[in-house]
């Protein structure tokens, strides 16, 4: 153990990132921060892990803790030390990673964020200064203020009626899963303080073998605002708080456990490109389709579960392979989940403005709803293919051409019912011209995994091809 | 090569040829595929994802791998980017570089996951607190999402600061085909950022000067980077007749549909001008001031009762600007644009 008056070789000589008195501290005298500060900076010097590790600081009296660490510092938003020490933990997986938190600031408004990277067991530890009030802000309640204890903002002591109970935090995180270390201590006596560098020794230990998350609780005086002496402050500890908040290491699994290795790669373009099925594709951009005009406007409809979405989908990515500009929008969220949904799908030799489809060029209707919904939208000069299987009655007011056809009826011949939109896909593909018969198996064929699948869709684009007969549009 | 992708998709993708190393998020429909794309690529690659407790989480995490030198993201809508406007903030206060995309939908409150362009002044003016600014790109397309997204991390590096991608719940859930191709990004050296090596034992990282005058010399040294941000960074897409009848501007999918508007009006023996903006911070004010000639009428469209407007008005004092918005999950059709365009042309002659 390094002599009791002497600077860690952790800490700066003169403290250089503080505005004015470089030579002293920002804590009130009496005040624990300065003990466990100079603890954590000793074992860690101890340790030899003084490059390795970075520190996080809080917002409240530990806000300054970089002030006195060598070390790289950042400092966090008022209660998100847990989550910023976790991007810096998942960003540097060989650091050791420190949060120091005050009670209000780990307790209250970080509450979630404090509790989830334990659940997640960061590599990180955390110091947990519980010093039962708000110390930089004056005085006031913190979740951790013991009953009848006042403060500025409980001027008649605290309540549980009024405020609920002193949350202990260190019971709560040993009750999680993954921490690995979960340890209560106090740096109010020399008896305490011997036991506090134990566990803290212990808690870096685990983080220079990466062994996961571990949180010290330490019980902290603040003299100044407890409206103590020093002395005072640290017998109320023992004589108080501590009865409150026990002393002990409620959980110490770092002996049976792993150590946990988390990547952070630096990744090359062409392990990119494989991730994303870049690789072993040809463009067919040389191969231009015709269209009945330079735009068309789709919009396929019918209930979930029919394909519809999909069938949008084939159409633009195969025009797409042929160099075309396509877009497809999905109607989504409550309406999808009513039953009822529709794509628009735009496929342009130019630019595409709007990929809102409302006045649609084609209109395939697979239910109901579908045609009388969108059908009166199409005009004299468009299209409308609706699905006879399921429509036995048709709107009378529409003014496109519409052309009845049983999809259902036919996939469910050609194996699978709900191979209904890829009919529709070779119907169209005939009466516009737009894709050959070819061009559709040889898609089918890449889209489709399973050969039981390729083979019943095969079918359907067949039996839609034929059904069209010899229209033309 | 090409890929059909939905434009939350293509953020990932170029986020991946971007060299982006972490992706910290929570789910929130219209931006969800965003997180799911990043799941599905990040961790197989080794890589950095994290699926947050919250907004809170999630923004805090990545001032955590920003502090550390990552390119680092993060994806929300609306009531997200709500919450993690105290974490924009402190990113932009520690200048640090990473990139946010808002998916925006409709509020105020719950709102609903129609698209809208309601979040402009939370994202464009500073939804959190003090006096920063965040570089804003606007994508009309999914191609240009992608292209936008490696952008934005150049960018960020660049400068040190938060850049938004700010898409909304229509070019997030579209398809189009964006060509992936290995492209050249500027990763800057990061001296500063806090790592496992000696050197870094001095680096910090933090927004607060406790002493009011450094304070203010950081403040100043902010907008002193803001300027230049200004002067070299603003951008905006002019399309359409040299000699406007009347000039329509919009951003993001507003912009897009007023293109269309701009070939529809042709037709009709209307000159009409697009302007649209593809940063909305720092705002193309040159751009309106060249193409707006003193007396030619201005239609700004947003989904939005009156924001964008707002920085179309602030570039060209003393001009009229006609504003037309649409909002609660409502697009404008293109009829509706050109009824628009037309009924503002005849209310300049009026006047
Ligand atoms: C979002 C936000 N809310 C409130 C504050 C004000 N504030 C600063 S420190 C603090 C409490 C600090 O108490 P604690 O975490 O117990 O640390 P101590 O000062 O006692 O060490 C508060 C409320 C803040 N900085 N940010
Ligand atoms: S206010 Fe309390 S906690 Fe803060 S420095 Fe002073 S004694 Fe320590």
């Amino acid at each position: 153990m390094s002599k009791v008056f002497e600077k860690s070789t952790a800490f700066f000589d003169t403290f250089e990132r503080k505005p004015s008195l470089q030579k002293t501290t920002h804590y009130c005298p009496g005040c624990g921060h300065g003990t466990l500060n100079k603890i954590i900076a000793d074992q860690v010097a101890e340790l030899g892990i003084q490059d390795r590790t970075i520190y996080v600081g809080p917002v409240g009296c530990g806000v300054f803790i970089y002030y006195y660490f060598e070390g790289a510092c950042a400092s966090a938003a008022h209660g998100r030390a847990s989550a910023v020490a976790t991007g810096i933990s998942r960003a540097n997986p060989d650091a050791i990673t420190v949060s120091y938190q005050g009670d209000g600031d780990l307790a209250a408004i970080g509450t979630s964020n404090a509790i989830h990277a334990a659940n997640r067991g960061e590599n990180m530890i955390v110091f947990f200064v519980n010093n039962n009030i708000y110390g930089m802000t004056g005085g006031q309640l913190a979740p951790t203020t013991l009953i009848d204890q006042t403060s500025t903002t409980s001027p008649t002591g605290r309540t549980v009626k009024n405020d609920g109970f002193p949350l202990q935090m260190a019971e709560m995180i040993a009750g999680l899963e993954a921490p690995t270390l979960v340890a209560r201590v106090g740096v109010n006596n020399p008896k305490n303080i011997r036991q506090a560098i134990k566990v803290i020794k212990r808690g870096l230990e685990i983080q220079r073998d990466k062994k996961g998350y571990a949180f010290i609780e330490v019980l902290s005086q603040c003299p100044t605002n407890w409206k103590k002496n020093p002395v005072e402050a640290c017998e109320w500890i023992d004589e108080v708080v501590s009865k409150q908040y026990p002393f002990g290491v409620f959980k110490d699994i770092a002996d049976e456990g792993e150590a946990v290795e988390r990547p952070c790669e630096r990744v090359e373009f062409a392990a990119v490109a494989e991730q994303l099925g870049l690789v072993d594709k040809v463009d067919k951009g040389d191969q231009q389709i015709e269209m009945p005009r330079d735009e068309m406007r789709f919009k396929f409809a019918g209930f979930g579960g029919q394909g519809i979405l999909s069938l949008g989908m084939m159409m633009a990515q195969m025009a797409m392979q042929r160099d075309m500009e396509v877009t497809w929008l999905p109607s989504y969220g409550p309406e999808m989940r009513g039953g009822v949904a529709n794509a628009s799908v735009v496929v342009s030799k130019n630019t595409i403005g709007s990929p809102i489809v409302d006045d649609p060029n084609v209109l395939v209707a697979l239910n109901r709803p579908s045609l009388e919904k969108f059908g009166p939208l199409v005009q004299a000069d468009g299209l409308i293919i609706y699905n006879s299987s399921l429509i036995d009655q048709v709107p009378p007011d529409l003014k496109g051409k519409a052309f009845a056809l049983p999809a259902t009826d036919l996939a469910t011949e050609a194996g699978s019912a709900k191979a209904a939109n890829v009919v529709v896909l070779g119907f169209y593909a005939k009466i516009s011209g737009m894709f050959s018969l070819d061009d559709l198996n040889s898609f089918l064929g890449e889209t489709f995994k399973k050969p039981a699948l390729v083979d019943i869709n095969l079918k359907a684009v067949k039996a839609g091809w034929d059904a069209a007969g010899e229209t033309k549009l | 090569m090409k890929k059909l992708v939905k434009g939350n998709e293509a953020v990932v993708i170029g986020a991946l040829v971007a060299g982006c190393d972490a992706y910290y998020g929570y789910p929130i429909t219209p931006a969800s595929e965003i997180a799911h794309a990043a799941s599905e690529y990040f961790l197989p690659l080794g890589k950095v994802f994290v699926q947050a407790e919250c907004e809170i989480g999630a923004i805090n995490m990545v001032f955590g791998s920003a502090s550390s030198g990552l390119r680092t993201m993060t994806a929300s809508s609306g009531p997200g980017i709500s919450l993690k406007m105290e974490g924009i903030s402190y990113l932009a206060g520690a200048e640090l570089p990473c990139v946010i995309v808002d998916v925006q939908r409709v509020g105020p409150g719950l709102g609903n996951i129609g698209p809208e362009q309601s979040d402009y002044y939370q994202v464009v003016k500073g939804g959190g607190h003090g006096d920063y600014r965040a570089i804003v790109l606007a994508p009309a397309s999914v191609e240009e999402t992608y292209r936008m997204t490696i952008e934005a991390f150049d960018l960020a590096d660049k400068w040190r600061t938060p850049v938004f991608l700010l898409t909304d719940a229509t070019l997030g859930q579209m398809m189009e085909p964006i060509d992936v191709r290995q492209e050249p990004t500027q990763r800057s050296e990061k001296p500063w950022a806090l790592d496992t090596k000696p050197e870094s034992n001095n680096n910090l990282v933090t927004s607060i000067y406790l002493d009011f005058d450094d304070m203010e010399v950081h403040i100043n040294q902010l907008h002193d980077k803001y300027q230049q941000i200004t002067d070299s960074e603003a951008k905006a897409e002019v399309y359409g007749a040299d000699v406007p009848d009347i000039v329509l501007t919009g951003y993001g999918i507003t912009g897009r549909m007023l293109r269309s508007a701009v070939d529809l009006l042709k037709d009709q023996g209307i000159n009409a001008t697009l302007v649209r903006p593809q940063t909305l911070w720092p705002f193309p004010t040159k751009v309106y001031q060249q193409v707006v000639k003193s007396g030619v009428p201005v239609l700004s469209v947003e989904l939005s009762r009156g924001q964008f407007v707002e920085d179309v008005r602030l570039s060209l004092p003393g001009h009229s600007v006609k504003h037309y918005g649409r909002v609660g999950g409502n697009l404008p059709g293109l009829d509706e644009l050109v009824e628009q365009a037309k009924l503002c042309l005849e209310e300049a002659k009026n006047v």
